[in-house]
């Protein structure tokens, strides 16, 4: 692969409005790009024979509301060459209103649950996925709660459900207690 | 109970209730609900160590409608409660639940929105066994406390629900 700085200025004429910068952290790049074009710089990475990256590993986000950052949220693409055996991080940044980013299931199928995930617990809507639901919420679930503006503790959620009683009758309210 | 003689023969004096509830309690059926790690020391203690069959409730069911000691034993999430419910709904009476372990009983440490607070907030739990995880021994002293309240109870006593629960 490109070493840091010449593949900051090939990505910078390919992508000149929406590539922001190439962060080092322990020998791991990560490219940080705005969300329009992620998908595109996916396709380049994945395709183009210099990078050749050629597995998605991991689709996850970060909420930046209190940190701060280029955009609120930042959504995190792990991809692995498996021939050079070498890793890479791409994170696209993405709006507070509306989230939305290009879904990466036509390059790599193994986006489908990830990208459910991300949706299901921050609320970024991946346009094109082929079944953006719920993954581990419940479907009527109506919050996204991985965001940071939700409380620890919920708004509520578990108040609605049947609450069972023991039967009518039983000697057991008397004898609740075991000596 | 209390054994006599009379005509060459032994007799067996008692009443219904306590007859009825000697049997309940020393065979127990338990439905194991394990969702973490409070699930393998329950293993443990139906394991030959510890040994659950000692008090008679070595018959794990896996269906709820064979049983009639539901053992909670983990933390339950909110899309678990209702699956919860209606496994507890389906046991025939008369029915008792175990909530073992912290997590089961208060939450445990995870204090978050996704987690039940203790089930006894929607389920009548009857016996509450502490320990993250509890030991087998503490375990067994629960069953132990279970067969306390069917001593307890009686057949007179019982009158089928009233109040219909939906889920």
């Amino acid at each position: 692969m490109l070493p840091k700085d010449q593949l900051a200025v090939v990505l910078k004429e390919k992508f000149p409005e929406s590539f922001l910068e190439i962060t080092d952290f322990r020998d791991m790049l990560t490219i940080h790009i705005r969300g329009e074009q992620a998908l595109d710089l996916l396709r380049t990475l994945k395709t183009d024979p210099r990078f050749a990256f050629n597995f998605l590993a991991d689709i996850t986000a970060v909420d930046h509301l209190e940190i701060g950052g280029p955009a609120r949220f930042a959504v995190v693409y792990h991809l692995l060459n498996q021939h050079e055996v070498q890793r890479i991080v791409v994170r696209a940044w993405v709006d507070e209103e509306q989230p939305s980013l290009p879904s990466a299931y036509p390059l790599w199928k193994t986006a489908d649950w990830q990208e459910r995930e991300v949706y299901d617990l921050f609320g970024i809507e991946f346009t094109g996925h082929p079944n953006l639901r719920r993954i581990m919420t419940p479907d009527d679930f109506r919050y996204h709660p991985l965001r940071k503006d939700y409380p620890l503790q919920g708004r509520g959620e578990r108040d609605n459900f049947p609450v069972v009683k023991r039967r009518i009758g039983s000697k057991w309210q008397e004898a609740k207690s075991v000596e | 109970m209390g054994v006599e003689r009379s005509g060459g023969v032994e007799w067996l004096t008692t009443t219904v209730d306590a007859f009825a509830n000697w049997a309940r309690k020393n065979s127990l059926w338990p439905m194991p609900f394990g969702t973490a790690c409070c699930g393998i020391e329950f293993m443990a203690a139906l394991a030959s160590r510890h040994d659950l069959a000692r008090f008679g409730a070595e018959a794990i069911r896996f269906s709820p409608r064979q049983s009639d000691l539901l053992v909670v034993a983990g933390r339950i999430p909110i899309k678990m409660m209702p699956v919860l419910t209606r496994i507890y709904e389906q046991m025939p009476e008369p029915k008792w639940i175990i909530a073992m372990g912290a997590c089961a009983c208060s939450g445990g440490v995870f204090d978050t929105y996704s987690v039940i607070q203790g089930i006894d907030n929607f389920l009548p739990v009857d016996v509450y066994i502490p320990g993250c995880p509890p030991r087998p021994e503490a375990f067994l002293d629960g069953v132990i406390k279970v067969q306390k309240l069917i001593k307890r109870d009686s057949l007179g006593h019982y009158k089928p629900p009233v109040e219909e629960t939906t889920t």
